[in-house]
């Protein structure tokens, strides 16, 4: 039988919630004994999703933001639901450099990072009912 | 978050501990621009030996202050990039119009 942990975050989408987030998820990976390097690409990734609920999904209005990770083997599944505005063209979303705020100063960069840091994305949402992230990251140092 | 300036031949140098996410960004954005207005700097030097932590919050807070920078005929620098934020740097492709320099004395010889 494979290991097998599984939690789950509820917060308020407010932006101090942005290190808490990257830092619980962090903590809760740590007992898999992950590189330096791969613990700084899960955090990295989580706080790209959670940003994107707080800034996109709610537009800095109040909403609940939910984040699970399930540990399975050396496989890391988190997931990063909120139930805001959703997004309407999920592929021009995902494109490097595209951001719907360019007046924030985002750069359009977040999934670009969640792809690059993670093994798997994949992006569900609908228009008005909100989004769901799905990332999975194998850790390689537990082969 | 703190952060720590000096002035060097026209170029502000700005050394952030701490962590740049959405969250702190927007205090770091707002001195910064601040911090360039009183000194009347004309580069802006970035040092990041002691940012523990960066996502694409800082990317856009270095894209904003090059442009800034930018209009009054300046340049940004920046040196001591730990690894994981360098990848980050590398895939947004901020080193095609920001400086990187292997330490302060170099920065600042480049930019005078
Ligand atoms: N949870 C979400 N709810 C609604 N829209 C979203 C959500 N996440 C992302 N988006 C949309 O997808 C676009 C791209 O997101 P991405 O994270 O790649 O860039 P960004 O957030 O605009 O900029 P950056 O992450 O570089 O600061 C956003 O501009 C926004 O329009
Ligand atoms: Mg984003």
């Amino acid at each position: 039988m494979q290991y097998q942990n599984t939690m789950t975050l509820s917060f308020i989408s407010k932006s101090q919630n942005e290190a808490f987030a990257r830092v619980a998820v962090a903590a809760f990976v740590s007992q898999l004994d992950p590189t330096l390097e791969e613990i700084s690409d899960i955090k990295t990734a989580v706080s790209e999703a959670v940003t994107n609920a707080v800034i996109h999904g709610y537009e800095n209005q109040e909403g609940i933001i939910t984040v699970s990770c399930t540990i399975c083997g050396n496989v890391v599944d988190i997931t990063i639901a909120d139930e805001g505005i959703g997004i309407e063209d999920i592929e021009q979303a995902r494109e490097p450099l595209y951001t719907s705020k360019p007046e924030l100063e985002r750069s359009g960069m977040g999934f670009t990072m969640m792809e690059t840091f993670m093994d798997e994305v994949e992006v569900e949402s609908e228009k008005g009912k909100g989004t769901i992230v799905r990332m999975r990251k194998k850790l390689r140092s537990l082969d | 978050m703190e952060i720590k300036y000096s002035m060097k031949k026209g170029s502000l140098i700005v050394r952030i501990s701490g962590e740049i996410d959405h969250h702190t960004s927007e205090d770091i954005r707002e001195k910064l621009d601040r911090e360039f207005q009183r000194q009347n700097a004309k580069n802006i030097i970035f040092d990041f030996s002691d940012i523990q932590f960066m996502d694409s919050s800082g990317i856009g807070v270095i894209m904003g202050r090059y442009k800034n920078v930018k209009e009054r005929g300046g340049k940004v620098g920046i040196f001591n990039v730990q690894p994981q934020i360098d990848r980050i740097f590398q895939l947004s492709g901020l080193y095609k119009i920001i400086n990187h320099y292997h330490s302060l004395d170099e920065a600042v010889a480049s930019l005078q």
